[in-house]
């Protein structure tokens, strides 16, 4: 189990730094999805399934997938490409470099002076995580989901097709009188847009 | 040393055994759709033309694999191996019969959940890669219809899981002894069946490659054996589905006289056949259709299920 952790690690963070460094939006996404996995499979390892089996299936099978839905429909053209890579000059890195130096020199600071004990794996059964969840910790998944309730509420209200007050439908239907009056001049075409998306 | 061996071979018939399960179903559909339709279907290569499919398998091997050069080269090679990889991977927790089946995950319907959900990038990422309008738009519908239909696939199961206590599949088997979840789960089953049909883009369903609107779909700038895979896929995802009916909710392997695989084969083949007849009856709905009928219909009837079930298991006290 202990070289299946290693791997998986190794795995999750040198996809991380793909998805940070990649220039083609998709690409990254799909990089951030490998990664997903791969933190699933350290649960695993760690001796969460439950936990592993959740993250496989909310992030990486659900919001993940709308992450990418969205980057489809926004049809993101090579321009994009261009511009992350004006945006992602040499000195942009400096300051997270640093920093990302500084914790790195912290935890093999805090590895070296303390002996950390070695670690038993206990599985940690779905029983078990849900007695949990719904026990000591109710008030948390009660109040998680009043969260989730109100952005139900809020993307309904968005998506809502709003209710046309009668002086707007009497505005709309003059403009519409005069679109099809036979002295209008015929409307350009729209731009459509190239649908070219790399 | 002997006990591996038996798993290697375990996992290796497994594999070989669905795979030409699913590489025979097309003969299987064509046939059997002739005869609902009143015409033959492919009866030419062989008695039968049961060797219809090694002539299609042939032709898949020997066209030219064309990739599109204004495609995205690495993903649209990707595309279609994430969709066998994932429904394969399933199999793994399938208990096939007692002695038969690769691990007896005590997550296994979470791990099964989880790798269908995967599957959806397979579609997405094929449609999106191929960077052809067409095949954009099925992408988008598969997206948006599996991620709907995934929802209320997941809760219609967890009538299953409040009353077997478990989410290990062979123990979900062995808690149907007496009786099978069909009976006391039988809202969670139809909403299970019309979420899996949806999840394999079947007939009724497949608005993602609707062949009069979007010419094929998702697959449209796909030739060979990348296209092969994307169309043994859907049937072995068929095949994976059935089986997964036949597990959690008619008993499994269970069954008097017959050995227990042949049980399991007899009711697979049965629901497989279910597919089969369905899309020879039903026509296809609107895309809006599909949707509303998705969050208006079965979410609630998915919910109300779960909230009875929870009820009930709780006043009885079992």
């Amino acid at each position: 189990m202990d070289i299946v952790f290693y791997i998986a690690s190794a795995v999750a963070i040198i996809c991380t730094v793909m998805v940070i460094t990649r220039l083609n939006v998709v690409h990254a996404l799909l990089y951030m999805i490998v990664a997903l996995l791969s933190v699933a499979l350290v649960f695993y390892t760690l001796g969460a399934p439950f936990v592993a089996a959740l993250e496989v299936i909310i992030y990486a099978g659900a919001i993940m997938v709308l992450f990418v839905f969205v980057i489809m429909i926004l049809n993101l053209g090579p321009q994009t490409s261009q511009q992350e890579r004006l945006w992602l000059d040499g000195r942009i890195w400096v300051g997270p470099t640093i920093l990302a130096l500084i914790l790195i020199a912290e935890v093999a600071y805090v590895l070296s002076t303390h002996s950390t004990p070695a670690y038993t794996i206990t599985e940690i059964s779905p029983r078990q995580v849900s007695t949990q969840m719904f026990g000591p910790y109710i008030l948390g998944v009660e109040l998680s989901s009043f969260l989730l309730l109100s952005a139900v509420v809020g993307a309904f209200h968005l998506g809502r097709r709003r209710q046309l007050y009668p002086e707007e439908i009497a505005v709309s239907a003059a403009a519409v009188e005069q679109n099809t009056s036979p002295q209008g001049d015929i409307q350009p075409e729209p731009q459509i847009q190239s649908d070219i998306h790399r | 040393m002997s006990e591996t061996v038996l798993h290697l071979i375990n996992v290796l018939g497994i594999l070989i055994v669905v795979l030409s399960i699913a590489a025979s179903l097309p003969w299987v559909e064509r046939r059997l759709l002739g005869y609902l339709q009143d015409r033959y279907g492919p009866n030419r290569v062989g008695p039968f033309g049961v060797l219809q499919t090694v002539a299609d398998a042939i032709k898949l091997f020997t066209k030219e694999d064309w990739i599109p050069p204004f495609a995205d080269k690495p993903v649209f090679i990707i595309a279609p191996t994430v969709i066998m990889t994932t429904i394969l991977t399933s199999f793994a927790v399938v208990p096939f019969s007692p002695g038969i089946g690769v691990i007896d995950l005590n997550i296994g319907l979470l791990f099964f959940l989880a790798m269908s959900s995967l599957g959806v990038y397979s579609v997405m990422l094929a449609g999106w890669s191929a960077n052809n309008k067409y095949s954009l738009l099925g992408a988008l519908r598969a997206a948006a219809q599996m991620l709907s239909y995934e929802v209320f696939m997941g809760l219609s199961l967890m009538g299953v899981v409040i009353i077997s206590g478990t989410f290990n599949l062979r123990n979900i088997v062995l808690a149907q002894k007496n009786m099978w979840f069909c009976i006391p789960q039988i809202i969670g089953l139809i909403v299970f069946i019309i979420a899996a049909l949806a999840e394999t883009r079947r007939l009724p369903f497949d608005l993602t490659e609707a062949e009069s609107e979007l010419v094929a779909g998702y697959h449209i700038e796909y030739s060979g054996m990348k296209f092969g895979m994307f169309y043994i896929g859907e049937y072995v995802g068929v095949t994976l589905i059935s089986s997964m009916i036949v597990t959690l909710f008619f008993g499994g392997w269970q069954g008097p006289f017959l050995p227990p695989i042949v049980w399991f084969i007899i009711k697979t083949f049965f629901f497989i056949g279910l597919f089969i007849t369905l899309r020879a009856s039903l026509p296809r709905p609107r895309f809006d259709q599909l949707m509303s009928y998705g969050w208006k219909v079965m979410l609630p009837l998915a919910l109300l299920n779960l909230l009875v079930t929870g009820g009930i298991v709780l006043a009885t006290g079992s």
